[in-house]
């Protein structure tokens, strides 16, 4: 990945970079724990903007503000066009500002950024580089020590031309590039290296709601192992859709006080609408109101009005839905139910909508967390986590020399097969029917090994372990209240926790386990009285069964393998 | 990962008459599976990455690892004193401080130079518990405090800079030796990065620029040189001074011994310079990249050269062709000059002789016609008149006339018929107004 040589392990400084197409945001990591810098403005969310007045730079914040009076010399939103071809780029977002422009068939833009003579034509990798230069200044300022290597986060759907493109643009900017890590397993990282965080099966679906693009992924999480099982990527449902839907919605409100006048028919009243329909519109993540205000909005009218959250939400419900739709497509892609779902980790700017985690929290069943600010306490600032996750793994890797980092992150160690089934015992109901535990979920990475403590009969005694598959279904129950079967504590809290739930009038779905093939049987003798038997099922590359079983806290015990298919 | 998750259900009772040998009984295998990719990120992933390239197994690997961990708790715990005290050097005499490594002294022969502050008091006080004379002699050892005044001396060496960089000048442990011309072959920039980077210490301007890798640019490795060779040492060598002797002995005696004291640092600082000088030479010999560099500068100058010497050569080429060219073109056209005139001179002297040849016709002519005498031998005057007239025509006609009047003039015997042609010429000749009327009468 880094052909970078230059850096040796003992001599790094490293940070985490999440290099956003409207956002971007660096992270280093301080005993073990992520911390955000903020650049010399102060912002931790940093505008992915650069902007030259009179040959001085300007980044972030600053350049943000140049896009009402210098948009020529503003570039926007230029990230995702590294390594593309014109013809394969979309400038929408860059009309305001900055034009992109063909350049023997890659992206250039013409801009002023000296303070005499000719403009000059700038490509998307030597605009990206001096961006990156910047925040890594704003790094090295903040860690006191030259930064000389990070970790990228990039959308999953990144071809390999656009990642050589960003490892380029990094190393012109005198920054190794440790490892380039998808953005949603960075989120994930973020979550799983809190101190409190336990390793445990799960299945996360990871929202990243952007600025000008939407990223959904499925990962299974399976024992600190990530594997990505589906992405869905939406241009249309994002956060600059949320502003439109503002800007609209004030446009309207200033036209019917001044009659034949559009702020968006004019650039820069187009340009002050935006940017103040933005700040309205982070405000309303906030409060349930938000006023906005522009002097001289339009033909020197100055304009102020303000919008509750109700109101928002109603004009805005087409963006949602469509964010809904989203997710519960990429769920269904990856070939499973929202009931299958243990986690919704929301990331991105747009992330700080309540409407939208409040519409993920229906969507998926009530024992699946949904993290984001408004809906959980001790969620992680949704704009922080790539670049936190990337930081964290920038921490991990950066005493190794970059040819082990080439080797570990090579197809042939990240490519390895996955069980389709679950595999675990069967254990007894309450009822005393016979029901499947899992001990080792589905889409878990191989080799693996499971240990799990089953309760022994209440008398003691011999007792049997099956080994057996097993696959989920989904039961629909018409309104009539059903006991549930009891489920297993650990892997799927969903469906133990469903007695719990009011018995509604429409259909009642559960996850239901169901045996398949038996794999193995092996007896434990003599157990005593309210003892747990020790289970341990070790899967091997090659679909090799080791299984291992023995009273807690007993000697020796059953072992027997099975062979692979 | 070897956390166990408790599960509440119970399993069941084992059926009657169910028997297995050694209690097991495969059933099946494992049905399917499919090929996905692991996000490389994470420590878990790092532990599968581990072990998928040791090709260990979750076993093995567990319990390399708590090994290794156990192995660092034990480091970070005593961090500062792992190292082992030498016997011999806990009985050092605290008078011979001159000679004794005083990191060893504190047990920071790892770090030496590198050494902190805080470190160093870290480590002297950790040796003041241990080694002060009280407690040995509250244990009831002899009340020995010679390595106790050991330590005090390396603390008071190493805690004041002055002195320290002193000892640190002559600290010969903290040098690495510069690799052999063979080693260096092999991790060429590594070995000789070390030495560097080890001399950087003496360096009075800091950052140093280091040695870099294969692929430093050409400017990189010259500011390496240079600096290299221009590096500005603060080393010296007054710890190695000879002892001067106190005030009130020979004051002639201390005075020498001082100026054998000055004489020796001077040696020594420059010994020290020249063995860096070499040391860099050493490097500068065995470096690829000053070789690749010269090549590609030669190429590019032979490249300049050769165009430059084609050119020439070109040029050469091409005027000795036109001087060729011209030669030859001169030369042919002497000769086409000289043939022609040749020809000319033959023509010429064809024409003559057949002036000649004609005009001997045309006196024959006359001759035959006996000089136009009616009867016998003609008179002397009648000759001379016929002959001087035949010279008047001769001389008014030009040989093209002459040779046809040679031609009309030839094989006629008759005299009549000769001295018609003569006379028809004579009449052609007044009628062309060449001669006058009465002329050449004895011919008309």
């Amino acid at each position: 990945m880094a052909e970078n040589k230059g850096v040796a392990p003992d001599e790094r400084t490293v940070i985490g970079l999440s290099f956003g197409n409207s956002y971007s945001s660096i992270a280093c990591t301080v005993d073990d724990a992520a911390v955000v810098i903020a650049n010399e403005d102060g912002d931790r969310q940093i505008p992915t903007i650069l902007s030259y007045v009179d040959g001085e730079e300007y980044t972030g914040g600053q350049a943000k503000a140049f896009l009402i009076r210098n948009p020529k010399n503003t570039v926007v939103s230029f990230r995702d066009f590294l390594g593309q071809d014109f013809k394969s780029i979309d400038p929408t977002h860059c009309h305001a500002a900055a034009h992109a422009q063909d350049v023997d068939g890659g992206v250039s833009f013409t801009i002023q950024d000296k303070a005499e003579g000719e403009p000059s034509t700038v490509s998307v990798s030597e605009i990206s580089t001096r961006y990156i230069r910047r925040l890594v200044q704003s790094a090295s300022d903040y860690i006191g020590k030259k930064v000389t290597s990070a970790v990228l986060t990039v959308p999953t759907n990144f071809n390999d031309k656009q990642k050589d493109a960003l490892v380029k643009a990094a190393r012109d900017a005198d920054l190794e590039v440790l490892q380039l890590v998808n953005e949603p397993v960075a989120a994930v990282l973020a979550y799983d290296a809190r101190p409190e965080a336990k390793v445990e099966d799960k299945t996360i679906v990871v929202a990243d709601l952007g600025g000008t693009r939407s990223d959904v992924a499925v990962v299974a999480s399976r024992g600190g192992l990530y594997t990505i099982l589906a992405t869905a990527h939406d241009y249309e449902f994002a956060g600059a859709h949320l502003d439109k839907v503002l800007m609209d919605h004030f446009a309207k409100e200033f036209m019917k006080k001044n009659k034949d006048v559009d702020p968006r028919e004019n650039a820069r009243s187009l340009a002050k609408l935006k940017a103040e329909s933005e700040a309205a519109k982070k405000a309303l993540s906030i409060g349930t109101n938000a006023s906005f205000s522009v002097e001289s909005l339009a033909e020197g009218i100055d304009f102020q009005s303000t919008v509750n959250r109700l109101r928002y939400e109603m004009i805005a419900r087409k963006v949602f839905e469509g964010i809904n739709r989203l997710v519960e497509g990429v769920v269904k892609q990856a070939g499973l139910d929202v009931l299958d779902i243990d986690e919704v980790i929301m990331t991105g700017g747009t992330s700080h909508t309540p409407r939208i985690a409040a519409n993920f929290r229906s969507i998926f069943p009530e024992t699946t967390v949904v993290q984001a600010p408004s809906t959980s306490s001790t969620s992680i600032n949704p704009s922080e986590l790539l670049s936190r996750g990337a930081a964290l793994q920038a921490s991990l890797i950066q005493e190794y020399e970059t040819e082990d980092i080439d080797q570990s992150t090579h197809a042939a160690v990240t490519t390895v097969p996955h069980v389709t089934n679950a595999i675990g015992v069967i254990t007894l109901s309450e009822a005393g029917e016979e029901a499947f535990t899992p001990i080792i979920a589905p889409e878990t990475a191989l080799p693996a090994r499971r240990t799990v403590h089953v309760e022994a009969p209440k008398e003691g005694g011999d007792v049997l372990i099956k080994v057996v598959e097993g696959n989920t279904h989904i039961k629909v129950t018409k309104p009539e209240p059903k006991p549930k079967e009891n489920g297993a504590k650990d892997e799927d809290e969903d469906d133990s926790d469903f007695d719990s739930e009011e018995d509604e009038e429409e259909e009642h779905r559960e996850k239901i386990w169901k045996i398949g093939t038996a794999l193995a049987e092996a007896s434990v003798r003599g157990t005593k009285k309210g003892s747990k038997v020790e289970v341990t099922v070790q899967v091997a590359a090659d679909l090799a069964v080791t299984i291992t079983t023995r009273e807690v806290g007993g000697k020796g015990g059953v072992r027997g393998n099975l062979k692979a298919p | 990962m070897a956390s166990a998750t408790v599960v509440s259900r119970p399993l069941p009772t084992l059926t009657e008459g169910w028997s297995a040998e050694k209690d097991f009984k495969p059933v099946a295998s494992v049905t399917a599976s499919t090929k996905r990719t692991i996000e490389p990120i994470g420590p878990h992933f790092l532990a599968h990455a581990r072990r998928a390239r040791h090709k260990r197994t979750f076993s093995e690997d567990d319990r390399i690892e708590a090994q290794n961990a156990a192995k660092k708790i034990e480091k970070d715990e005593d961090s500062d004193e792992s190292e082992a005290e030498d016997p011999m050097m806990l009985q050092r005499e605290a008078k011979d401080w001159k000679s004794q490594d005083h990191y060893q002294v504190l047990g920071l022969s790892k770090y030496r130079w590198k050494a902190t502050e805080d470190q160093i008091k870290r480590a002297h006080r950790k040796k003041v518990l241990k080694h002060h004379p009280d407690k040995k002699a509250a244990s009831g050892a002899t009340e020995d405090d010679n390595f106790f005044k050991c330590i005090q001396k390396a603390t008071d060496v190493l805690l004041d800079p002055v002195k320290r960089r002193q000892f640190d000048s002559v600290d010969e442990k903290a040098d690495v030796e510069p690799p052999s011309k063979k080693e260096a072959t092999k991790d060429f920039y590594k070995k000789w990065g070390r030495v560097f980077k080890s001399e950087s210490r003496f360096s009075r301007v800091q950052p140093v620029p280091q040695l870099g890798n294969d692929e430093s640019t050409k400017e990189d490795v010259d500011t390496f040189y240079n600096f290299w060779y221009n590096f500005d040492s603060w080393r010296s060598f007054e710890y190695l001074d000879e002892d001067v002797p106190d005030d009130n002995e020979n004051r002639d005696q201390k005075r020498h011994m001082e100026r054998k004291n000055t004489n020796s640092r001077k040696k020594k600082k420059a010994e020290d310079n020249t063995r860096l000088r070499k040391l860099v030479d050493d490097c500068l010999a065995g470096d690829e990249r000053i070789k690749r560099f010269k090549q590609e500068a030669n190429a590019a100058k032979n490249k300049k050269k050769f165009e430059k010497e084609a050119a020439e050569k070109k040029a050469k080429e091409d005027a000795r062709l036109k001087k060729e060219a011209e030669e030859k073109a001169a030369k042919e056209a002497e000769e086409k000059a000289k043939t022609e005139r040749e020809a000319n001179k033959k023509a010429k002297e064809a024409a003559k002789n057949a002036v000649k040849k004609n005009k001997r016709v045309l006196k024959g002519s006359v001759k035959d016609a006996n000089y136009f005498a009616s009867g016998g031998d003609a008179s002397a005057a009648q000759i001379d008149a016929v002959l001087g007239d035949v010279e008047i025509v001769q001389g008014k006609i030009d040989p093209d006339e002459i040779a046809a009047l040679a031609g009309k003039l030839n094989g006629l015997k008759v005299a009549d018929e000769i001295k018609g042609v003569w006379s028809e010429e004579v009449k052609r000749l007044v009628g062309a107004g060449k001669l006058k009327d009465g002329d050449c009468k004895s011919l008309a």
